[in-house]
């Protein structure tokens, strides 16, 4: 199973789609690592330098309709390779979803309002996450402040994490 | 209690159920590109698995980048075509016989309706327009789409996209498309099947359809899906006249798929068409949308016409009718990409090919090209273009570049405007 604790991005805008997480013009790389530089390099947001705010992460936090657009499974990859498994959101778009179980990652969707409270708690403080998979709880950490939010993930993307993907659990069962 | 189409073709192809709503359903079609499944092969034969569950189903083509721009995407084209020669895919189309793959897939037959379709690219949607389920999916799902001929999905909702009214003229399917998604959002029909119904579905062509259907994924949708009727069947004679006796036996076979009179959707819109006029999208999103007349003296450096949402004969047909006599104005550069051999072909004949050029056009053979920002036609910083496509993200044509969606009329009025019009 992968790891999904560490540092936390905060990324504050919705409809972040898979042309900002990686660029077509990098679709010619047929191996996951050339992505890593060339993660978030068309993201235009205020406050944020893919160059500099990309270091160390472990876990990004977001608001709606992440991963939009193509399907381009580039984008997780991109992800992974920089060591972040674990993208928190109000909401994501299908594929991009469906790309990251498949990897054995985890997109795991959190109410608006603790979403909120994330980023009115921890955003830009350089917060902590650990994941606790199987009691389904993500604990938020910096310095003296805590906050525990349960998660939930189905039944089949929690399989194809244990697993480790879904070409994994395909093979075994089909 | 009645079915919608989704519904019927996941409970013909049920294979597993693994738990909750998910379903595991076989597959009719896995269709292939350069861009996504060279990592997808790569990765089965680093497991030893380099197998396909059933050459007759999957079809591929190189589409993105061709001709090969460069070494690594010569590199893409080699590894589908050594693949597609070993596990014995016949249908494989390379230079020379090869179109944007949402173009020459339908145009060759391999659609049905009732059919299950999955492709690594998103536009994959644009098949549900011959009443399939059509999804786009990753790398990962295209493997093992490619090993085992399933697919895992939720069990679909249904959005119902009543259509109704007539259009006026100079208002085309992009511009119901376009007016559906900014009604919905771009986050709407997240986890849902759009189908789209109506009189203004019935009266449009299987092209038509096609453009519908390419950019319910531009709503979020999983798919787009329109039913079965004598337009199906008419552009389907072709393949399937062996099959049937005759038309009339081929629709009573393929309306089994259409939704049933009780089906229940997840929600419901309607669209009075008649009052829709030309649109444009104006920002970086797809629902990001206005009246072209809204538009001030918009400036434009480029018109882009073709893709897998415009780039077929009725559009050019339309474009062609724009420019016919008329020049691109001095400050636009014009490109045209037929979408397929057998489209640019018919377009030669029709004499639409010599309107373009002597429009100033340059005319590409079919490839994704600019649509995407990968070769011909990227946009410069600042730059501005008017496109047939389907996406206007920052960036999607070229870093720095501002892509603004019409109709393939409008795409040609404004380029010999010179900013973007409507035609008249
Ligand atoms: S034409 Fe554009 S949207 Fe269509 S498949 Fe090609 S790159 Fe994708």
């Amino acid at each position: 199973m992968k790891n999904f604790n560490g540092n936390a991005l905060f990324l504050d805008r919705s409809d972040i789609n898979t042309d900002e997480i990686i660029p077509a013009k990098y679709l010619t790389e047929i191996t996951k690592e050339a992505l890593a530089p060339f993660l978030l390099e068309d993201l235009k947001l205020k406050g944020f330098d893919p160059s500099k705010n990309l270091e160390g992460i472990s876990v990004i936090i977001t608001r709606e309709n992440f991963g939009c657009g193509s399907s381009r499974e580039h984008a997780p990859w991109a992800l992974e390779v920089n060591g972040i498994n674990l993208v928190i959101a109000e909401n994501f778009a299908r594929i991009f979803k469906q790309n990251m179980f498949n990897c054995g990652m985890m997109a795991v969707e959190l109410p608006s309002d603790t979403i909120d409270d994330l980023f009115a708690g921890f955003a830009g403080t350089g917060a902590v996450v650990s994941t606790d998979f199987e009691q389904g709880t993500f604990t938020f950490s910096h310095g003296e402040l805590k906050k525990t939010v349960p998660f939930i993930v189905s039944d089949f993307n929690r399989d194809l994490v244990l697993a480790g993907g879904w070409v994994e659990y395909a093979d075994k069962k089909y | 209690m009645g079915k919608t189409i989704a519904e019927k073709i996941f409970d013909a192809h049920r294979v597993d159920n693994p738990s909750g709503t998910i379903q595991v359903i076989s597959l009719d079609r896995v269709f292939c590109h350069e861009i996504t499944t060279p990592i997808a092969i790569n990765d089965l034969v680093s497991r030893g698995k380099d197998r396909v569950h059933n050459p007759e189903n999957i079809k591929a083509v190189i589409d993105h980048v061709t001709p090969a721009k460069d070494s690594k995407t010569a590199e893409q084209g080699k590894i589908l075509r050594d693949w597609a020669k070993r596990n014995n895919i016949r249908d494989f189309f390379d230079i020379g016989k090869n179109g944007v793959c949402h173009a020459i897939f339908p145009e060759k037959g391999f659609v049905r309706p009732g059919f299950t379709v999955i492709m690594g690219d998103s536009h994959t949607c644009t098949h549900g327009a011959f009443c399939a389920f059509a999804a786009g999916v990753g790398t990962t799902d295209l493997e093992v789409g490619i090993l085992k001929g399933v697919c895992a999905f939720e069990y679909p909702k249904t959005m119902k996209v009543n259509l109704t009214g007539d259009l006026v003229p100079g208002v085309y399917p992009k511009d119901v498309i376009l007016t559906v998604i900014k009604t919905v959002g771009v986050n709407g029909a997240t986890n849902m099947v759009m189908e789209f119904t109506g009189p203004v579905v019935d009266g449009m062509s299987m092209e038509g359809r096609m453009t519908l259907s390419n950019m319910a994924v531009e709503a979020g949708a999983t798919s787009g899906i329109c039913k079965a009727d004598m337009t199906t069947v008419d552009y389907l004679w072709p393949f399937i006249k062996s099959d049937f006796a005759s038309k009339e036996e081929a629709l009573a076979a393929y309306a089994q798929w259409n939704a049933d009179s009780d089906a229940v959707y997840e929600k419901e819109i309607t669209i009075d068409c008649a009052s829709l006029r030309p649109v444009s999208t104006f920002g970086y999103k797809p629902d990001q949308v206005k009246n072209i007349s809204d538009f001030e003296n918009t400036k434009i450096d480029q018109v882009y016409i073709g893709s897998c949402t415009n780039g077929r004969i009725e559009d050019l047909r339309q474009a062609a009718a724009v420019l016919k006599g008329k020049s691109l104005h001095p400050d636009v550069r014009g490109i045209v990409s037929p979408a397929t051999p057998e489209i640019f072909s018919q377009a030669l004949k029709e004499g639409l090919i010599e309107i373009f050029m002597d429009a100033g056009f340059c005319v590409t053979n079919p490839t994704c090209g600019a649509c995407l920002g990968m070769s011909n036609g990227v946009l410069a910083a600042g730059e501005v273009c008017a496109s047939t496509t389907n996406r206007n993200f920052n960036g999607r044509m070229g870093k720095g570049g501002m892509v603004h969606l019409m109709s393939p009329a409008s795409a040609a009025a404004s380029g010999i405007a010179g900013v973007i019009t409507a035609a008249q």
